[in-house]
């Protein structure tokens, strides 16, 4: 019997990310989060020190009420886990959620 | 946070009778004014910026719930002021069912922490199926109250 990380169906992937964006994980952001999640096949999960959420679940996202400077576990399971992996952590650090960074943030 | 911190049970509408999403979010704001929780003259200017704030995405999470916010300076600290249709209201939700819940929640454009707060104390409530109901059946601010207190202190809700 296999074991799920020996097929390429059960891959898993997983991640930690943290909220950039000064306003955090409002509605607005969880649903970008969810419409890039969703592109994928794979199940998606987010959790914080309390919960874990389905990332194709905008409830479920906006119960995490992620803060500025919050990290979240990110961990996909399944077709193309690494591309979702890569593409939510993108949206999160890099794009920010097309949100601008604290006032008086550094960097 | 807890509901009885930011519920404003006196802006509570019972039924909204034949309003569209528009006239239902007005009225929402008009009560928070006549509780004397926004000041009645910022209460056309946040009506439209909640409107605008619904027009680019609808805030209907499915499930007959929708809970249109808004961030403006007039809020000194979170409020939500709300809403029950017996009809249903169109507000372009994601699952295109009609809403008969509204939840108006204004927050101050400082605190966005305590905006995620109640945000997060709605939805966990609002995920479930029997709260959901028992919110819909809420036809007096004071069952209104009465519900929402217990979700705060029972903590099996």
């Amino acid at each position: 019997m296999l074991t799920g990380e020996e097929t390429l169906e059960e891959l898993v992937c997983e991640t930690t990310v943290e909220i950039k964006n000064a306003e955090g994980l409002h509605m607005r952001p969880a649903m970008k989060f969810v419409d890039v999640a969703s592109q994928f096949a794979c199940d998606i999960t987010v959790s914080n020190d309390e919960m874990k959420a389905d990332a194709k679940s905008i409830m479920e996202m906006s119960m995490l009420a992620a803060t500025y400077g919050t990290r979240l576990q990110i961990k996909a399971e399944g077709a193309q886990a690494e591309e979702a992996i890569s593409a939510l952590t993108d949206l999160v650090e890099v794009r920010m959620f097309d949100e601008p960074p604290p006032e008086n943030a550094s960097g | 946070m807890k509901f009885q911190e930011f519920v404003c049970f006196e802006a509570t509408i019972p039924e909204l009778d034949n309003a569209d999403r528009d006239a239902a979010i007005g009225a929402l704001v008009s009560a928070l004014a006549k509780a004397g929780r926004i000041p009645a003259q910022s209460a056309r200017e946040i009506t439209e910026a909640v409107i605008k704030r619904e027009n680019e995405a609808s805030t209907g999470m499915g499930k007959g719930v929708a809970v249109p916010h808004v961030k403006h300076t007039a809020a000194k600290k979170v409020m939500a002021a709300i809403a029950q249709s017996d009809a249903g209201i169109d507000f372009a939700a994601l699952d295109e069912q009609p809403v008969y819940s509204i939840i108006l929640l204004v927050s101050p454009t400082d605190s966005p922490d305590d905006h995620l707060q109640a945000m997060e104390l709605l939805f966990k409530h609002l995920q479930k199926e029997r709260f959901r109901k028992f919110l819909r059946q809420c036809r007096l601010p004071e069952q209104l109250e009465d519900l929402l207190t217990e979700a705060d202190e029972d903590p099996s809700w």
